[in-house]
C-alpha cells in the first residue's frame, strides 16, 4: 500500500537521506532500523509530508504524495506518531482523542452551538470511540487528566491512542518503546501486533530495542548514514554480514 | 555580592536622576517672544531626589524585596485549597451565573444613569474581551491589534447610518460581519508568523486601521470622526423626545408616560447585555465543539495538530474571524452608545487594556475575563479623583497580579467528560 521509491532529502551540505526505498504490504509491519543520525526520522519526516523530499517518489495507495501538505496526507489515512511525544499537554486525557476525531465530527459551527440531535449522535459516537481505545490502552481511569501530567509510558500509549482514533491505514511509530521499562515495552509489543491483527493497520517502526523490532516485524529495512544497507525478513537481517558489522556488532 | 549590587543601584538611581531632572526639573515658560528655561520650584526637585533615593533602596534591596513579594501567593488563603468536585462546582457556578444575570436584569431600574451607562460600557468590553479570548486565550495567537474589529464594527454602523441611514439592527449583523471578515483578510498572511513575530504584525495592523480611519477624511470625517449615529429602536419606537426617522413613533408616547432619557440608556444597557449573554454562550459552546478543540491543540503543539489532519490554516483563520466577530458585535453597540465615534477611541491602549482583561481574568476562561472586564472598568471610575495616575495605578495594579496569581484571577478549567466504558 506504501511504496517509496529512492527517497532523498538533502539539508544543505548534508545528504541525511540517500537513495532510500522501501514498500509497506496491507497487513504487515515493516521495521526500520540503523544507527542515530542514520536517517530513519527523516525518511519518516518526508513520508508525513513535514518535510519536501529532495529526491524520489512517494506512493500511498497508488497516489503519488510526496510535497502534499502534511495535514492532508494524515487525512489519507497515513497517521505518526514522534520520537519525542508530542501530546496536547493541557488538555485532558480525552480531549486528546477528540481533537484527533475532529474529521468524524465535522458539522456545521450552527448545528454544534444549537447542539442538534444529529451533533449531539456524532459527538456521542466519538466520546464513545475515545472512550474504548482509552480502555484499550489502559488510561480509562486517566481520562480527565491534563495529558502532560501523565508518566512517560502512558504518554506513548495516549499517543498511539490518538492516532488510532483517526482510523488510520498505515501507522507510522517512531521509536514507541524509547525510555519504556521491559514490561511496558512486553505490553507495545502486544499492543502493536493487535493493532495489526485486529484492527487491520499496517505499521511500520523505528526502533532500536532489537528483540522488539525482530520479534514483531515482517520485514526490515537497515540504513547507515543514509543509504539503504540491507532490508528482508528478520532472519535474513541477522545473519546479514553488512548489518552485523555496521550496526548488531556495535549493540 | 553586595558591591555588585550596590554597583548596581548607584547606576539605577543615576539613570533615575538624569531621565527625570531634564523633565521634570526645567520649565519652559514664554517671556514677550522669546521662550527662556527656568528651573522649577524647589518641591519638584525635592521629589526628583526622593525618587532617586527610593529607587537606590530598592534595587539595593531588591532580592529581600522580591523575596517578600513572593511570599504573597501562600499568604492567598485560595491558594493550596483542594479544587471544588466538578459537579458542585458547575452548580455553583450555574446558579451564580443566574443570579448574576437576574440581577443584571433588575439593576437598571434602581440604579442612576451614570452607573447604567458605565454598565454598558462593562459589557461592551466583556464582549470585547470574550472574543479576544478566543484568539490569545484559547488559539494562543498574541493579537495586539485586536482593537482594529472593534473599530470596523462601530465604523461600519456609522457610515452605513451616514450614507444610507441603516438602522442599528441591520447594522448590527453587518458590522459583526465585515469584522468577521476583516479578521479573516488579516489573518492570511500572519498564518505563519508565532509569537513575538505574530504581536509586532498584528499590532500593525491595528495602527494602520485607525490610520486609516484617520486620514480617508472624505469618507469617515478623519480626526474629526463622526456624529449623529442614531440610537436603536425597538420594534419601529424611537427613544428620542422627538421622532427623527418617518415612519418611527416614540417610545413614551406609544406608551403614554412621561418622556425620560433614562429609558434609551436602558434600553442600550439591555441590548448590551443580551448581546454578552449570546456572546458568552455562544464562545462556550465552541470551546467544547471541535473547533475550539482545535484552537487549543494548536496552541498546545502545532506539529502533533497537523500531524493529525489538522489544517493551521483552517483552525487559525477561524479563530481570527470568530474573534473579529465579537469584536464587530461590540463596535456596533459602542457606536450607538456613544452617539459620535472618532478614530481616538480605537488606539493601541485599547488592544492593551483588553488584552490585560484577558490576562488578568486568566487565559481561556470565561468567567475569569468576565470579572476582570468588571473590575478594569469599573476601578478607574471609583478612582477618578487618581485619574492622572490611572496609567500608574493600573500597571502596578497588573504586575501585583502577576506575582501574586500568575495564572489569572479564575485560571481555565477543564471540564470533566463522562465516559462509558464500551465493550
Ligand atoms: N531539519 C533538519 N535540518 C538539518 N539537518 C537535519 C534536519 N533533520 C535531520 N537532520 C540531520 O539529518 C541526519 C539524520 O537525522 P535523523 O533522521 O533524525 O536520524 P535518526 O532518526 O535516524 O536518528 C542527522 O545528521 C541530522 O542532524
Ligand atoms: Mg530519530
Amino acid at each position: 500500500m506504501l511504496e517509496v521509491q529512492n527517497l532523498s532529502m538533502r539539508f544543505g551540505g548534508l545528504l541525511a537521506v540517500d537513495q532510500v526505498s522501501l514498500d509497506v504490504q496491507e497487513h504487515e509491519i515493516v521495521a526500520i532500523i540503523g544507527p542515530n543520525g542514520a536517517g530513519k526520522t527523516t525518511v519518516f519526516n518526508c513520508m508525513s509530508g513535514f518535510y519536501k523530499p529532495s529526491g524520489g517518489k512517494i506512493l500511498f495507495e497508488g497516489r503519488d504524495i510526496q510535497g502534499k501538505p502534511d495535514y492532508k496526507i494524515s487525512r489519507l489515512g497515513l497517521v505518526r506518531t514522534f520520537q519525542h511525544v508530542r501530546l496536547f499537554s493541557r488538555m485532558t486525557v480525552v480531549e486528546n482523542l477528540l481533537v484527533a476525531q475532529h474529521r468524524h465530527l465535522n458539522t456545521n459551527l450552527l448545528s454544534g452551538i444549537l447542539k442538534t440531535p444529529n451533533y449531539r449522535e456524532k459527538e456521542q459516537k466519538s466520546l464513545d470511540r475515545a472512550a474504548y481505545w482509552l480502555d484499550r490502552v489502559g488510561l480509562m481511569d486517566m481520562a480527565n487528566r491534563d495529558a502532560g501530567n501523565l508518566a512517560y509510558g502512558q504518554q506513548r500509549r495516549l499517543e498511539i491512542a490518538r492516532c488510532m482514533v483517526t482510523e488510520p491505514k498505515l501507522l507510522m511509530l517512531d521509536e514507541p518503546a524509547a525510555g519504556l521499562n521491559p514490561a511496558e515495552t512486553k505490553d507495545l509489543n502486544q499492543l502493536i501486533i493487535s493493532l495489526k491483527e485486529d484492527y487491520n493497520v499496517s505499521v511500520v517502526l523505528i526502533e532500536h530495542d532489537m528483540s522488539l523490532v525482530m520479534d514483531i516485524s515482517d520485514r526490515i529495512n537497515v540504513i547507515n548514514q543514509g543509504r539503504p544497507l540491507a532490508s528482508g525478513t528478520p532472519d535474513e537481517i541477522r545473519r546479514n554480514d553488512d548489518v552485523i558489522k555496521a550496526y548488531l556488532g556495535e549493540a | 555580592m553586595a558591591a555588585h549590587n550596590l554597583k548596581h543601584a548607584l547606576f539605577c538611581a543615576f539613570i533615575t536622576l538624569i531621565i527625570s531632572y531634564p523633565i521634570l526639573g526645567f520649565d519652559l515658560t514664554s517671556r514677550g517672544t522669546t521662550v527662556v528655561l527656568e528651573g522649577v520650584n524647589t518641591t519638584t526637585s525635592i521629589g526628583v531626589l526622593a525618587a532617586v533615593i527610593i529607587v537606590f533602596l530598592f534595587q539595593y534591596f531588591r532580592d529581600s524585596v522580591m523575596g517578600s513579594l513572593r511570599q504573597l501567593p501562600a499568604i492567598n488563603p485560595l491558594a493550596n485549597r483542594e479544587p471544588m468536585e466538578q459537579s458542585k462546582r458547575l452548580k455553583l457556578e450555574s446558579i451564580l451565573l443566574t443570579l448574576m444575570i437576574i440581577g443584571a436584569l433588575i439593576w437598571p431600574f434602581i440604579a442612576s444613569r451614570g452607573a447604567v451607562d458605565l454598565a454598558t460600557l462593562v459589557l461592551i468590553y466583556i464582549m470585547l474581551a470574550l472574543g479576544l479570548n478566543v484568539v490569545v486565550g484559547l488559539a494562543g495567537l498574541l493579537d495586539l491589534g485586536y482593537v482594529a474589529f472593534y473599530a470596523v464594527g462601530a465604523y461600519t454602523f456609522a457610515l452605513l447610518s451616514q450614507y444610507y441611514g441603516i438602522s442599528f439592527w441591520f447594522a448590527l449583523p453587518i458590522g459583526a460581519g465585515l469584522a468577521a471578515l476583516f479578521g479573516l483578510v488579516l489573518g492570511f498572511p500572519v498564518l505563519r508568523l508565532r509569537g513575538d513575530y505574530l504581536a509586532i504584525v498584528t499590532l500593525g495592523f491595528g495602527e494602520i486601521i485607525r490610520i486609516l480611519l484617520n486620514n480617508m477624511t472624505s469618507l469617515t470625517g478623519g480626526p474629526n470622526g463622526i456624529g449623529g449615529i442614531p440610537d436603536p429602536t425597538l420594534f419601529g419606537m424611537e427613544f428620542g423626545r422627538r421622532v427623527k426617522e418617518e415612519g418611527n413613533t416614540s417610545f413614551h408616547e406609544t406608551f403614554g408616560i412621561a418622556y425620560s432619557g433614562e429609558h434609551k440608556v436602558i434600553f442600550l444597557y439591555l441590548i448590551a447585555l443580551v448581546l454578552a449573554v449570546i456572546t458568552a454562550i455562544a464562545i462556550r459552546r465552541l470551546m467544547r465543539m471541535p473547533v475550539g478543540r482545535a484552537w487549543e491543540a494548536l496552541r498546545e503543539d502545532e506539529i502533533a495538530a497537523k500531524s493529525l489532519g489538522l489544517s493551521r490554516t483552517a483552525v487559525k483563520l477561524s479563530a481570527f474571524t470568530i474573534g473579529a466577530f465579537f469584536a464587530g458585535f461590540a463596535g456596533t453597540v459602542f457606536a450607538s452608545k456613544q452617539g459620535f465615534i472618532s478614530p481616538e477611541s480605537f488606539v493601541f491602549l485599547e488592544s492593551a487594556i483588553i488584552l490585560a482583561i484577558v490576562v488578568l481574568g486568566g487565559m481561556g476562561s470565561q468567567m475569569g475575563v468576565i470579572l476582570a472586564a468588571i473590575a478594569v472598568t469599573i476601578l478607574p471610575e471609583l478612582a477618578r479623583e487618581f485619574s492622572e495616575y490611572r496609567m500608574l495605578i493600573f500597571g502596578a495594579a497588573m504586575v501585583l497580579m502577576m506575582v501574586w496569581r500568575p495564572q489569572g484571577l479564575m485560571p481555565m478549567r477543564r471540564i470533566h467528560i463522562e465516559l462509558k466504558r464500551q465493550e
